[in-house]
């Protein structure tokens, strides 16, 4: 059974500026990483490769350089990791995102069947959760979001009970495999890199699939196949702070002052 | 041959070749380590086995320490003695006078008679310090002061002395031996009495057990901790020339081990020391994790490195695998994960060790098993190790945010060719919203002192301190890589830094990358720029009573106790008061060897320990520190005491900054 993971590399957000006239993320030099959620559906994978032996396979859309990301997950022990880059991918909302994705999981389920795609919750940066599911519906895979718990996995009987976290409560479902599973933090804690692995990454294959592998007609994918159109990007005005209070000097002065102005802007009951 | 000359031979034979395989044994053990190179610079070695082996510089730190002097100098007096009473006991007859001057061998006479009294009070006082009045740190979970091994030692030395006083008196008494020989002599006195068939039993018993208890002795030693009787001054020779806390670069290769987890990965010099330890317990003494509860013993540390050498080594040696696992519980021979976290790298042992022994360094080759192959350490690490690999500051911070502490200040980026000085401003330095009052500060005397110098502004990176002695070498080295490359780029010849952390990794670890340049710990420059007057001090700070805590890495690390009291002293125009523990012996503060970004779960905590002991009278105002982490340690200890309003805590640049304003 080939378990796969889906890991979107974006910018590293506590860095991330906005340019103010053309409305663009800045992205000179800003570092990229592997999109949080992510690592957790890498991580997910990989504990079901400890504990029953499945294969793992990492994919990621993206620009030529996010073979660093993917690097990373073999470092981390992912049996294979496969690239979808081409030209003509680029631009793609979610529609099309969740479109070349599952193009490539059904090319990797000729060879061997898939029974679990994981994905991140959402992302850091396109933040809309909908990728996941758009794979789901596309392939009629079972649909298990917000998943922070796999119960079990019957394998004979081929289903998979899980723990979804919604708000203020849990659910616990069972569903039939094959199913892409979006999961959030607390599922688990990422594992750290053992530097054999690392070095051994250095080395490991990463195989790029452009669209001469795909073969999906160059209108239905990337900035052509999005109906989405992002009209305009912005940062929300921030009004000026300000410094209250004689600091450190004084502390407990301070202290009440900044009580009494959150009390004054109804931040605070009592 | 006689009887007696046939026995002895046979007898002298056997315990001769038993005790040199013994040693050939235990030097085969330590064979298995890794290669290491402690061979270079033979007189520089030299130099330090007189000085700590033979001049017993370390054992005379410490006032009893020259009772061991006095017994160590006495044995090796005795050594020629001894080496003619068993050349003898195999040619009757044999004197060692007979080859010398008649002055000469009266002296020597005379000279073994007055050591022997010596070696004998030594034994005497060692007895009584271990039975009546022994020093908390002789003991511990695995041994106690008056263990049956250190007593069984003693009786042997004090069997051995008394035998051949007896011997020389019977012969005296017989007429055999001259007057040169004043203790014996009056012990032949009380012998008078008896007549020569006496006196010949007396003699040939003493003999007897003086040949015996001295075979046996030797046979002992390899097998004891007395082992330090032949291992020690070896390995002062074999010491670490460079800083001995400094620890060796690992290769990144495929098919490479990281660290160690199984004794054989220890290198030779590592097992060398296992086999040295002496077991004095000074290092127990002043370990801050020890202190304060932590499961961790720096001494046991070494004895665990000998027990499991030991047990694993015969099979290790043959290309088999050892039964006792070196990482694991708390048992005998096996370190547990805990006492390896619980190290702060202060360097206490490797200071204060009487025979050099590295203990601090074979931790973090732990570590760096635990971390690099194993992936395992304690959960608050795994940020730690992220955000220094992504951003290359131990919180995360993005590094646009390195300069916004210097917004007053203006563009101060560092010029090649313009700047004089590099002020490494460092992590905590940059983001730490209370060490940002320390580079403002350092930054006002520089310019008050028309110092020219800059900085690299958000190109600046961790130096990597935390990720080495956490055993994160990997990273590390990846981060000195860049540093190093960086700092070339950038014609860096001299570099300020108001972190000891900063200042050593740059200074010593980034040696081994080929960086030769000059780096100062700002109590240098600033004492360097006082006394050249070029610094001008304007008015007295007034801090009322200082108390002043060394910083591990300035001190013990880097030998630099004086200019950041001197800097005191010119600032506020008195001495800074000392803690009880200080310089050499300072204690801890708590956060160095990356326990600063840990828990602190066991025991109770070393930053509370530290300030309760500046709390004696007459209470200090100011806790003067030297070191972003003991800024922060001993802010938060003076919290959790409830003093914080009564003390505060301020770094030298700060003390400094107010005499200049
Ligand atoms: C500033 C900005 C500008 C944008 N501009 C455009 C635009 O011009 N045109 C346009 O059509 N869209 C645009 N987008 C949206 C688009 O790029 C989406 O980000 C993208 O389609 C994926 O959606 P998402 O990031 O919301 O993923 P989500 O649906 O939030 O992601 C859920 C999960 O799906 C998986 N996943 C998502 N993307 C990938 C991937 N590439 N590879 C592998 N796995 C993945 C991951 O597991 C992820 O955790 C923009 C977004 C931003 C933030
Ligand atoms: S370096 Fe310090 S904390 Fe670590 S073992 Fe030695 S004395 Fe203890
Ligand atoms: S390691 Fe050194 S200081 Fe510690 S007990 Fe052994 S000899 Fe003494």
């Amino acid at each position: 059974m080939l378990v796969i993971s889906c890991i979107k590399q974006v910018p590293d957000t506590t860095q991330v500026k906005i340019d103010p006239v053309t409305n663009t993320l800045i992205r000179d030099g800003i570092p990229f990483i592997i999109n949080p959620y992510d690592s957790h559906a890498l991580e997910e994978s990989l504990r079901l490769k400890d504990r029953y032996n499945v294969r793992t396979v990492a994919l990621s859309m993206g620009p030529p350089n996010t073979v660093a990301t993917l690097r990373k997950a073999c470092a981390l022990g992912v049996d294979e990791a496969i690239l979808l880059s081409d030209r003509c991918f680029g631009g793609a909302d979610t529609l099309a995102t969740s479109k070349v994705l599952s193009a490539a999981i059904e090319r990797l389920d000729k060879q061997e069947k898939v029974g679990i795609v994981f994905c991140g919750k959402q992302t850091i940066d396109g933040d809309t959760a909908q990728v996941g599911p758009g794979i789901a519906s596309r392939l009629g895979f079972s649909q298990l979001t917000l998943v922070d718990r796999i119960e079990s996995i019957d394998f004979l009987r081929k289903t998979i009970k899980v723990r979804r976290k919604l708000e203020g409560r849990h659910e616990i479902v069972e569903a039939p495999l094959p199913v892409m599973i979006t999961v959030v933090r607390e599922l688990n804690r990422p594992r750290y890199p053992i530097v054999p692995m690392r070095i051994e990454s250095q080395d490991m294959e990463i195989k790029v699939w452009d669209n001469s592998v795909l073969k999906l007609d160059a209108e239905t994918v990337g900035l052509k196949g999005s109906p989405t159109w992002v009209s305009k990007i912005f940062s929300p005005e921030r009004d000026q702070g300000e410094i209250i209070g004689n600091g450190i000097n004084d502390p407990i002065g301070t202290a009440s002052l900044l009580i009494d102005k959150l009390l004054s802007k109804d931040l605070l009951t009592i | 041959m006689t009887l007696h000359q046939a026995i002895f031979t046979a007898i002298f034979a056997v315990s001769a070749l038993s005790f040199l395989f013994s040693c050939y044994q235990r030097l085969q053990l330590v064979s298995i380590g890794a290669p290491e190179n402690r061979f270079d610079n033979p007189a520089g070695r030299l130099l330090g086995m007189f000085s700590y082996a033979f001049a017993q510089k370390r054992v005379l730190a410490r006032a009893y320490g020259f009772n061991h002097f006095l017994l160590f100098w006495a044995f090796m007096l005795l050594l020629v003695a001894n080496g003619e009473f068993l050349l003898e006991g195999l040619i009757p007859g044999f004197r060692l006078a007979a080859f010398l001057p008649a002055a000469l061998g009266h002296g020597l006479e005379l000279l073994f008679d007055i050591v022997s009294v010596v070696a004998l009070g030594c034994v005497l006082v060692a007895l009584a310090r271990r039975l009546f009045f022994p020093p908390e740190y002789l003991g511990n979970d695995y041994t106690r002061p008056a263990s049956g091994e250190a007593l069984l030692i003693l009786a042997m030395i004090a069997a051995l002395m008394s035998a051949f006083f007896l011997l020389n008196a019977a012969n005296i008494a017989l007429g055999l031996d001259g007057s040169w020989r004043p203790v014996s002599s009056a012990i032949a006195a009380l012998l008078k009495g008896l007549p020569s068939s006496a006196l010949e039993g007396v003699a040939g018993v003493s003999w007897w057990l003086h040949a015996l208890v001295l075979l046996l002795f030797m046979n002992f030693l390899p097998r004891s901790k007395h082992m330090h009787i032949l291992t020690a001054i070896p390995n002062c020779y074999f010491k670490n020339l460079a800083q001995p806390n400094t620890q060796p670069r690992e290769t990144f290769e495929k098919g490479e081990r990281y660290g160690v987890s199984s004794v054989e990965q220890y290198s030779w010099k590592d097992l060398f020391d296992s086999l040295t330890c002496t077991e004095c317990g000074r290092c127990q003494d002043l370990c801050p994790a020890h202190n304060t509860g932590k499961p961790l013993n720096p001494r046991k540390i070494v004895h665990d490195i000998k027990v499991n050498l030991l047990k694993n080594g015969p099979a290790l040696k043959d290309g088999g695998t050892g039964i006792l696992p070196l990482i694991g519980d708390a048992r005998e021979g096996t370190v547990c994960e805990e006492a390896i976290w619980s190290c702060t790298t202060c360097g206490a042992c490797t200071s204060v060790c009487p025979v050099l022994i590295e203990q601090m360094p074979k931790i973090v080759k732990l570590r760096r098993h635990l971390v690099q192959e194993k992936a395992q350490f304690p959960e608050e690490l795994l940020n730690l190790f992220e955000n220094m690999e992504q951003r290359s500051n131990p919180w995360g911070i993005a590094p646009s945010e390195r300069t916004k502490w210097s917004g007053q200040l203006g563009d101060r980026t560092f010029k090649p060719g313009e700047s004089e000085y590099l002020f490494f401003v460092g992590c905590a330095g940059a983001f730490d919203s209370r060490n940002k009052h320390v580079s403002v500060a350092l930054a006002t005397i520089l310019d008050a002192a028309g110092v020219s110098w800059g900085m690299l502004g958000k190109e600046e990176l961790c130096c990597g301190d935390s990720l080495r002695r956490l055993g994160n070498e990997f990273v590390f080295d990846k981060m000195a890589r860049e540093n190093v490359a960086l700092f070339k780029e950038k014609k860096i010849t001299k570099v300020v830094t108001q972190c000891p952390h900063c200042f050593n990794t740059l200074k010593n670890d980034y040696r081994q990358y080929g960086l030769e340049i000059e780096v100062l710990h700002h109590s240098q420059l600033i004492e360097q720029l006082v006394e050249s007057n070029q610094l001008k001090l304007t008015k007295q700070s007034r801090q009322g009573n200082i108390i002043f805590h060394d910083s591990c890495y300035l001190g013990r690390h880097n030998d630099t106790y004086k200019a950041p009291r001197a800097v005191l002293k010119a600032a506020t125009g008195q001495s800074p008061s000392e803690f009880e523990r200080n310089q050499e012996n300072g204690f801890c503060c708590g956060a160095g060897g990356g326990r600063m970004w840990m828990e602190e779960q066991s025991g109770t905590r070393i930053n509370l320990e530290r300030v309760k002991e500046a709390m004696k009278q007459p209470l200090p105002d100011t806790l003067c520190v030297s070191c972003p982490y003991c800024m922060t340690m001993m802010e938060d200890g003076l919290k959790d005491l409830g003093v914080a309003d009564v003390v505060r805590v301020k770094d030298i640049a700060e003390v400094m900054a107010e005499a200049i304003a």
